[in-house]
């Protein structure tokens, strides 16, 4: 077996710095942050895995998509840094990574949330090749003055109707953080989304 | 011309250095040693220990003398060292039938295996003030204390002599290695006897691998489960416990208890340390156990059988765990299918308003300044009177 | 006996963690008040453990923190707290508002427009809106959950029935972008129209009631109110003793005990701010 990469050097700062990052991404959604990744076992993004350190532990289950989870590479990696623990079950996850979006679940198979906790779902971190303000999708909800702008690529199939359908379920849902390899912007649940 | 208040910060600073002179009282008076805290105000101690929820009399004595006495405030800091503790887990299961018993009594029956053993017990002193206590250097120990005394009628074939504690984490010489202790083994639990009848509600059984709630690591959402609601009691203020557990008795509640047996003594803690693959012992710790034996239930297809409310919390401090049995009892009226007509049967007020830090840090925030709040109301509280002012004067020049 | 280690801004990694997972899904429901496993800190729950834990779970290093309560930097509980993190964090700390990149507060939100780059923590003694109409957190979830707040306007209806006015001045309730009503905390309702389209991230920690909750720059912030009673932010009508303001929010000063009163601006760094361009000039 091989060792397991290192992870943060300063992980006290590295995840203060992350997290911040992934906050105003969450905050202010469509805005795109430049975040430090850490190295990790492909395909597991750099920014993902910073994300995955930063916020995981013993209490958040995790899942992978087939590209993900095909070596068990990623998973030894994420539960050898933070003491979670990999689940084969979407509804049960706390986190969910995914590195081929165009083949992700639909969102619905993921944890959503009740009524009364709408905070127990899942934040799904989508592996995207690009990121850029511009057309795309247009946002517009809670952290955006108007509207903004973000394409990204690529992204699940039936990507929109799927962010209609979590939106009318407000305050239930799913949140997204698109994590490019050393970017990332969030979708929280509470966001409108058209077509550009 | 006014000039806006400043100054803050040095009369903090001031503040807590009268502190610190008023907590060393008279420096002609010897200072107190955290051992003689811990020996001569055990029961401080245990408290501390048992509402702060560490079991570390060291600490428990040192928080008593920094806090000048002041139980709560010692709580207080015993749980804001408690919070930063790194976590291994949770230990096995103890098990107080296993107890080192140094006192054990039942209400329930004259006379069991194991026999009533007194301890060191107020119970039956006169409360007369000992005067002697106040001569310096205080009277020598004397032998009767250390004695077996028997409860009623005295001869019985099971009683036996109170073993001491093995003063686990104690300072000072054990005194005790004389009296003589072990025959633990027996010393069943009444409920235990009762159980084997079928006469009284069987314990839950334990699942040694199950998720052990921990409302320090996870919010109290209701209902809560058994596990957090004894937990919460456990921490929970004395005194609060005490008044609810009095109100059951008085008729907010009541679930006929009897104290089947309390009982105080050491137990073994045990980790399971998964390296090695078995239990390692940590050490003893004393604990007191209430377990009272409530009004019985029953149906038309089922028997009926008594049932439970349990206490159970670090050191030496009966009158909390018997309070917190009487309390564990009445919250169960929902599982029992009783009407909840106390404040000791509802969930949320007592597992919400138990907490003694809590309690004192939100009542005592009242100090903090309010005077924008307070400015606010001033504000709408004029207005408010001034136009009824000019409602009357209104009023009176119509009539006019 | 050792002398216990703290981690950076005192609080340990994993209780940072829980509280960092907390605030990112506030944010996400914006006005939901995320239930978190509240630590014991070394001061006392009432005292600002919620918004102690929140900025200790944000804080990093190249932070400027600004402490107020009651608009003050100076008031002993604000003293207080900024001393913790300036000795657990060693972070830069100041008074002035426009130089603060994280700003704790009790009671006010600054008359100085935040920025962009600003994040205001609140601290939150009750954070459940409907706990006073209410004390069940079971029937207030339902509330929540269903976004039942009939209770709420009945209340607000019978004080304008009672009194001729809304009787809350404080705590007064909002809207948070068409679905949760939220407590803003207890801020004067002088400061409610602050916190509607705010550009800055409005963080709420409640520590002993063990919530956070949280409001995203420029979202649409509603104090309740009635068509034919609309919501009116109130002040004492009067100008500042010290910078002459006319629209700030006032604190009374006693000044003799025969009917003597002056008024001065809360938010004292703003008054200073004033002050320092009048002389100037």
């Amino acid at each position: 077996m091989n060792a397991v990469a290192p992870g943060f050097a300063e992980p006290v700062l590295a995840a203060q710095a992350t997290f911040r990052t992934v906050m105003e991404a969450m905050a202010r959604p469509g805005t795109i942050r430049r975040l430090a990744g850490v190295d990790a076992p492909a395909p597991l993004s750099p920014a993902a895995a910073a994300i995955a350190l930063t916020l995981l532990d013993y209490e958040t289950p995790f899942w992978l998509d087939a590209p993900l989870a095909a070596s068990g590479e990623v998973a030894r990696f994420i539960s050898f840094h933070t003491g979670a623990r990999v689940t084969a079950d979407p509804a049960d996850a706390a986190f969910a990574f995914v590195a081929a979006p165009a083949a992700a679940p639909p969102f619905t198979s993921f944890a959503q949330g009740s009524a009364e906790y709408p905070d127990r779902s899942t934040t799904l971190v989508l592996q995207v090749a690009d990121l850029a303000d511009g057309d795309g999708m247009v946002l517009r909800g809670p952290g955006i003055a108007g509207t903004r702008q973000l394409a990204a690529s690529p992204l699940p199939a039936n990507f929109l109707e799927q962010l209609a359908d979590n939106r009318a379920q407000f305050p239930r849902g799913i949140d997204i953080l698109l994590a490019a390899s050393d970017a990332v912007a969030g979708m929280p649940r509470s966001l409108h989304v058209a077509g550009g | 011309m006014y000039v806006a208040v400043k100054g803050g910060e040095r009369a903090i600073d001031n503040a807590h250095r009268l502190l610190e002179q008023k907590r060393r009282g008279d420096p002609a008076v010897p200072e107190l040693t955290l051992e003689q805290i811990s020996e001569q105000l055990a029961l401080a101690c245990d408290r501390v220990m048992a509402e702060g929820s560490l079991y570390d009399r060291e600490l428990a004595a040192l928080a008593v003398k920094q806090a000048r006495g002041d139980l709560v405030e010692a709580i207080f800091l015993v749980r804001a060292y408690r919070t930063t503790l790194p976590r291994f887990g949770a230990s096995e299961p103890i098990d107080t039938g296993a107890m080192e018993i140094r006192r054990r009594i039942s209400a329930a029956f004259k006379d069991l295996p194991g026999g009533q053993v007194l301890g060191p017990t107020f119970d039956y002193t006169h409360r007369l003030l000992d005067t002697t206590l106040g001569e310096s250097p205080s009277p020598r120990l004397r032998g009767e204390g250390r004695e077996r005394s028997e409860r009623g009628e005295g001869d019985s074939p099971h009683s036996r002599a109170p073993g001491d504690p093995p003063s686990p984490g104690a300072f000072g010489a054990d005194l005790s290695a004389q009296a003589g202790r072990g025959e633990s083994s027996a010393m069943p639990r009444v409920t235990d006897i009762l159980g084997n009848d079928g006469l009284i509600e069987p314990c839950p059984p334990g699942e040694a691998d199950a998720p052990v709630g921990d409302l320090t690591r996870a919010p109290l959402t209701f209902p809560a489960a058994r596990d957090l609601r004894l937990q919460n009691l456990a921490r929970g203020d004395e005194g609060f416990l005490l008044a609810l557990g009095y109100s059951t008795q008085r008729g907010y509640g009541r679930t006929h208890p009897f104290a089947g047996e309390i009982r105080l003594g050491e137990v073994e803690v045990e980790f399971m340390a998964e390296e090695v693959g078995f239990a390692v012992p940590l050490g003893a710790i004393t604990v007191t156990e209430c377990q009272m034996i409530n009004q019985f239930h029953g149906s038309s297809t089922e028997p009926p059988q008594f049932t439970r409310g349990y206490g159970l919390a670090f050191g030496h401090c009966e009158r909390k765990v018997m309070a917190m049995a009487l309390v564990d009892r009445a919250l169960r009226a929902d599982d029992l299918g009783e009407e909840r007509k106390g404040p000791a049967q509802n969930e949320e007020f007592v597992l919400s308003h138990s907490d003694n830090v809590q309690a004192t840090g939100f009542v005592e925030h009242l100090k903090l300044p309010h005077y924008v709040d307070f400015q606010s109301e001033l504000v709408l509280i004029r207005r408010m009177r001034a136009e009824i002012a000019a409602a009357g004067e209104t009023q009176r020049e119509a009539a006019e | 006996m050792n002398a216990p280690a703290y981690n950076f801004a005192y609080l340990d990694e994993q209780t940072k963690r829980m509280i960092r997972r907390a605030i990112l899904k506030a944010i996400a429901i914006p006005g939901y008040q995320v239930p978190f496993a509240s630590r014991e800190m070394p001061m006392p729950y009432g005292w600002g453990t919620g918004g102690v834990q929140v900025t200790a779970s944000i804080l990093g290093p190249d932070d400027v923190l600004k402490v107020i309560d009651q608009g003050s930097d100076d008031t002993t509980n604000a003293v207080s707290i900024r001393k913790f993190f300036a000795k657990t964090a060693g972070v830069r700390t100041t008074t002035r508002t426009g130089e603060a990149s994280i700003i704790q507060t009790r009671h006010r939100i600054p008359e100085t427009p935040l920025t962009e780059d600003q994040i205001l923590v609140f601290q939150v003694p009750i954070p459940e809106p409907l706990r006073f109409l209410e004390p069940r957190e079971t029937e207030t979830r339902r509330m929540h959950a269903l976004a039942d707040y009939g209770l709420m306007h009945v209340k607000l209806y019978e004080d304008i029935a009672r009194h001729g006015h809304i009787a809350t001045t404080y705590a007064y309730p909002v809207k948070v972008d068409g679905r949760y009503v939220m407590d803003p905390s207890p801020t004067p309702k002088f400061d409610n129209p602050k916190m509607d389209d705010f550009a800055a991230l409005q963080l709420f920690g409640a520590g002993r009631e063990k919530r956070i909750y949280a409001i995203p720059p420029h979202t649409n912030v509603v104090s309740l109110d009635f068509e034919d009673h609309p919501f009116e932010p109130s002040r004492t009508p009067k100008s500042c003793a010290l910078c002459g303001a006319d629209d700030t929010y006032l604190d009374e000063v006693v000044t003799d005990d025969k009917g003597g009163r002056l008024f001065v601006c809360s938010d004292s760094d703003y008054c200073e701010e004033r002050r320092g361009a009048e002389q100037a000039k």
